[in-house]
């Protein structure tokens, strides 16, 4: 047989996490040889169940690759077929596989079609890129959207290996209905980021640490550029997130920066840091940061989402300071366990009250643009304009978060 | 398995051996229906006068205690569990009378744990014949390789009673670890240094044993009180320094599950006896130590405070949060089974209202009634479960045998039997199409709780109708496990068995309701 010029005889890598703790992943060990096929090496605690099917996996994956010659040693704790290809392939490429096929994993997940871009923000959920485990049942949570993160929760000398993982959780898992949100590297790193997960249609691009308006011209005309090439066609979305004094002054310029801004965001770790400050509980070091960008978000158009609560175990201090963000202006934070999602989904909420004074105000609306007023009262009371507004934006998100039934309108 | 074991098919379709170690088998025929006619099996007469009247049964060591009982070859020995994986006394005694040169004991745990290991040694070596009780990790293994001469046979909590009750297994001598006792062989669980709560896996043993003897390391003057076993059943007593590693006895603290499926699957359960309504004054429950269980606890007891009812009773297995409920007066009783933690040997130790029990008044077939079937919910594990809501707790789904039945068969007869479980765990399925070994029948399984949904079993009209309205995710179990095949990436591989049976699940009435079979041994 006529060796392929592509084919690697030598080189070798290693991929996937090692250890007794690990649980759904695996490593994989690849080494190249010049003659003697794919031998391929399966330790799997699943083996007598899967040991064929992970086989398979990772003879397509090198075979896509261009490798035909290798020993390939799998030290397999239960991964899934996603997690399979993405760290036969990591290891593979680690060794300098650079074949052209495509070694991505059947797409098991459609894309169901554009997220809105005004859809309800108030929970994102962190997960670590590097991390397959953590994200096969994130949806289950019912996150308003899940973050797969390729920056700071990823060592950096694992974000090839991240990469793959996340790309290919774009193609396989289910996040039941969350938006799909990616967030890439700061830039040049993170153009790196886009060429992998763009084409797999995500709904939001986070980018991290803009201070200037330009960061998010360079990622947008790079998304463009790789649409162009490809995808479905869907809007994907940017989340420019400020960490830093600098970011905070030019926060409008960034807020108007591209036409598919949706979010606005604030990163309180980093943001502190770059003060000088503690980050307190209270967050009194940050307010004027996060008021001024509630107002640059929203002279924009954009929502404002706050930073994320980092005690996981302090239901109490999350649902206070969630309680201050909304009323800060906010639409929504992060959170780092699932267990946080729910208490912010209630303090978003707006309380019963403001529900019935808003869809009152609302039915007022209705009637006097049905007999043709230009005035609006309620009672005694005239309603200005900006007062209508804020009742009409009050009463779709109710609706949204499923605190008004559908078919009633009070 | 010899030439003149023949297997049979029994009323669930499973097929098994009608004769297991020498004797006749009586298959499965359905739950409730077999009803043997004989009297309760009962160990010889004995006379006072032949024991000494100032009540000191003290021997030097359990090897001469053996001697005493007149341990020879083939015999039953018996052993509790209490002291779970920190219990010595069971490999004493098996050492001792493995020094006294005897073979084919067969050894009778109420349950084994990893500490028992060395136990393959002595199987290797001819003193133990086989075992009959839970196999867990290496004894599961070598088991399930077909290396046990005899055949393994499993029965529930329940199960080892009605077994010794009826006569089908004979305990020449029961060998009882004891965290406190008397010379005369009172002994009690809840004090010592080796405290272990209840003593109740032992009680029968105690009764029906021809010979007792108390294994202890903390022996005070008569009278020892409580005395959960009674010396008037006691032949003799040794004292020993330590029965166990008490570390391993009870753990100092159990852990709520951090796992966010598993606390949303905790939720779900909690949620659930609230919408069906089974959350009411005056209800009770049983939970366990599993992760799942402690977390449902406690959101449960939330929404008990919310709305303001509390328990009559709780079953245990008790722990840290049970003994909070009484505390609280959430519950009026805990009526506990084993301990699991230090405050619940504290707890059972000082507070009347918490009550050890044991199988004969939780579990037992042949008595005149038992508690399990008047708890109204029960929330329990499983490895596996199928869509016809028939679950196994004994093997992997790779046919390894892996645990014991527990009291997992017993608790099935509650008011509402609830298996919180994960619907996958790695890439293994839970959920599948069919058990590889049936431990319980589906139709004493009402609900399937998982982290993608709640199944509730088609019989159960009443709480599919109770559940209308409820806004927890209720799902056929065939949508859920199609779902986790498409995750896992299709269904498992069937486990590799041969037709060679190794191990036999009892039902709680002593029919056999399942067969374990040995794994054809893999070619690499």
């Amino acid at each position: 047989m006529p060796r392929n010029a592509q084919e690697p005889t030598s080189g070798r890598g290693e991929a996937g996490p090692q250890g007794d703790d690990v649980r759904s992943d695996l490593h994989v060990k690849v080494e190249f040889a010049s003659s003697g096929g794919l031998q391929l090496q399966l330790d799997s605690k699943v083996g007598s169940m899967y040991g064929d099917a992970i086989l398979d996996t990772a003879g397509r994956v090198l075979r896509e690759l261009g490798v035909a010659n290798a020993h390939v040693a799998i030290d397999d704790k239960g991964g899934l077929p996603f997690t399979i290809a993405a760290r036969v392939e990591a290891a593979a490429r680690r060794a300098g596989a650079s074949g052209k096929g495509d070694p991505r994993p059947e797409r098991t997940i459609a894309r169901e079609g554009p997220s809105p871009r005004d859809r309800l923000r108030r929970s994102r959920l962190y997960l670590p890129g590097n991390q397959p485990t953590l994200m096969i049942n994130a949806g289950l949570h019912h996150p308003d959207g899940v973050i797969l993160d390729l920056e700071d929760s990823v060592h950096p000398d694992e974000k090839d290996a991240a990469r793959l993982v996340v790309r290919n959780a774009l193609r396989c898992i289910d996040f039941m209905g969350a938006e799909r949100m990616v967030r890439i590297n700061q830039l040049p790193l993170g153009f790196e980021d886009l060429k992998a997960v763009v084409p797999e249609g995500p709904d939001l691009i986070l980018i991290p640490k803009v201070e200037r308006a330009e960061q998010v011209v360079q990622v947008d005309e790079r998304m463009r550029g790789i649409r162009s090439r490809g995808g479905d066609g869907h809007a994907i979305w940017l989340m420019p997130i400020i960490e830093s004094a600098l970011g905070v002054e030019n926060a409008f310029a960034i807020a108007s920066a591209a036409d598919t801004l949706v979010a606005l965001t604030i990163g309180l770790e980093d943001y502190t840091a770059d003060l000088g400050v503690r980050k307190t509980q209270e967050g009194a070091e940050s307010h004027y940061a996060r008021a001024r960008l509630v107002n640059a978000a929203r002279a924009a158009g954009l929502q404002a989402i706050d930073s994320v609560y980092g005690d996981v175990g302090d239901v109490e201090g999350l649902k206070s300071w969630a309680r201050r963000s909304r009323g800060l202006g906010f639409e929504g934070m992060g959170c780092i366990h699932p267990r946080q999602i729910q208490p912010i989904h209630d303090a978003f909420a707006p309380a019963p009250e403001e529900i019935e004074k808003a869809q009152k105000i609302v039915a007022a609306f209705d009637q006097a643009q049905a007999k043709g007023l230009g005035v609006v009262r309620l009672g005694t009371k005239m309603i200005d304009p900006p007062v209508v507004l804020r009742a009409q934006r009050l009463v779709q998100n109710a609706r949204r978060m499923g605190l008004i039934a559908e078919d009633t309108d009070h | 398995m010899s030439k003149h074991t023949e297997l049979i098919e029994n009323s669930v379709g499973r097929s098994v051996p009608n004769i297991v170690n020498g004797k006749d088998q009586i298959p499965f025929q359905g739950v409730g229906t077999y009803k043997p006619h004989a009297s309760k099996h009962a160990p010889p007469l004995r006379s006072a006068s032949d024991y000494p009247p100032d009540g000191d049964k003290r021997v030097p060591d359990l090897r001469t205690a053996l001697e005493k009982c007149g341990l020879k070859d083939g015999m039953t020995i018996s052993t509790h569990h209490h002291l779970r994986n920190g219990d010595v006394v069971a490999l004493m005694a098996l050492d001792a009378a493995a020094e006294l040169g005897v073979k084919d004991l067969i050894w009778f745990p109420s349950a084994s744990f990893p500490c028992h290991e060395p136990v393959i040694g002595l199987m290797d070596r001819g003193v133990v014949h086989h075992i009959e009780g839970s196999m867990n990790g290496p004894l599961g293994e070598y088991c399930s390789h077909g290396k046990m001469r005899g055949m393994g046979v499993l029965r529930s909590h329940g199960g080892r009673w009605q077994a010794i009750q009826d006569g089908e297994v004979h305990i020449d001598i029961a060998v009882i670890a004891a965290p406190t006792a008397d010379a005369f062989g009172n002994a009690d669980g809840s004090h010592g240094p080796s405290a272990c709560g209840s003593l109740g896996f032992a009680l029968a043993d105690s009764v029906y044993a021809d010979y007792v003897i108390v294994v202890t390391d903390n022996l005070v003057p008569f009278p020892c009180v409580p005395w959960q076993i009674q010396g008037n059943n006691v032949d003799y007593v040794v004292e020993i320094d330590s029965i166990g590693d008490p570390r391993k006895i009870v753990s100092g603290t159990t852990q709520i599950t951090r796992s966010p499926e598993r606390l949303l699957i905790a939720e779900y359960v909690a949620r659930f006896l609230e919408d069906s309504g089974i959350m009411r004054d005056g209800f009770s429950f049983q939970a366990g130590a599993g992760g799942i269980a402690l977390a449902f606890v406690q959101f449960l007891k939330e929404q008990m405070k919310e709305a303001g009812v509390k328990a009559r009773f709780v079953r245990g297995g008790s722990t840290q949060y049970l003994v909070d409920l009484l505390k609280e007066g959430l519950t009026d009783y805990i009526l506990d089974g084993q301990t699991f933690d230090l405050a619940g040997v504290e707890s059972i130790a000082t507070d009347p209202r918490h009550v050890a029990t044991s199988p004969f008044t939780s579990y037992n077939y042949h008595g005149k009634g038992n508690f399990a079937s008047m708890v109204d919910a029960a929330v329990l594990g499983a490895t596996e479960v199928d869509v016809s809501f028939n679950a196994n707790v004994n093997t992997h789904s790779d046919g390894v045998l892996l645990h014991g039945i527990g009291g997992w068969q017993n608790c099935l007869f509650a008011g509402c039997t609830i298996l919180a479980v994960p619907s996958f765990r790695d890439r293994i399925p839970v959920l599948v199409d069919e058990v590889t070994t049936m431990t319980g029948p589906g139709e004493l399984i009402d609900v399937i709780i998982c982290e993608r949904g709640v199944s509730i079993n088609p019989r159960r009209t009443d709480l599919i109708d109770r559940l209308e309205g409820s806004d927890l995710p209720i799902r056929p179990i065939e949508e859920i496990k199609d779902e986790v095949e498409r995750i896992v990436g299709g269904p498992p591989a069937k486990a590799r068995l041969t037709d060679n049976p190794v191990a036999v699940i009892k039902w709680v009435d002593g029919t056999v309701l399942d067969a374990v079979w040995q794994l054809e041994e893999s070619s690499q």
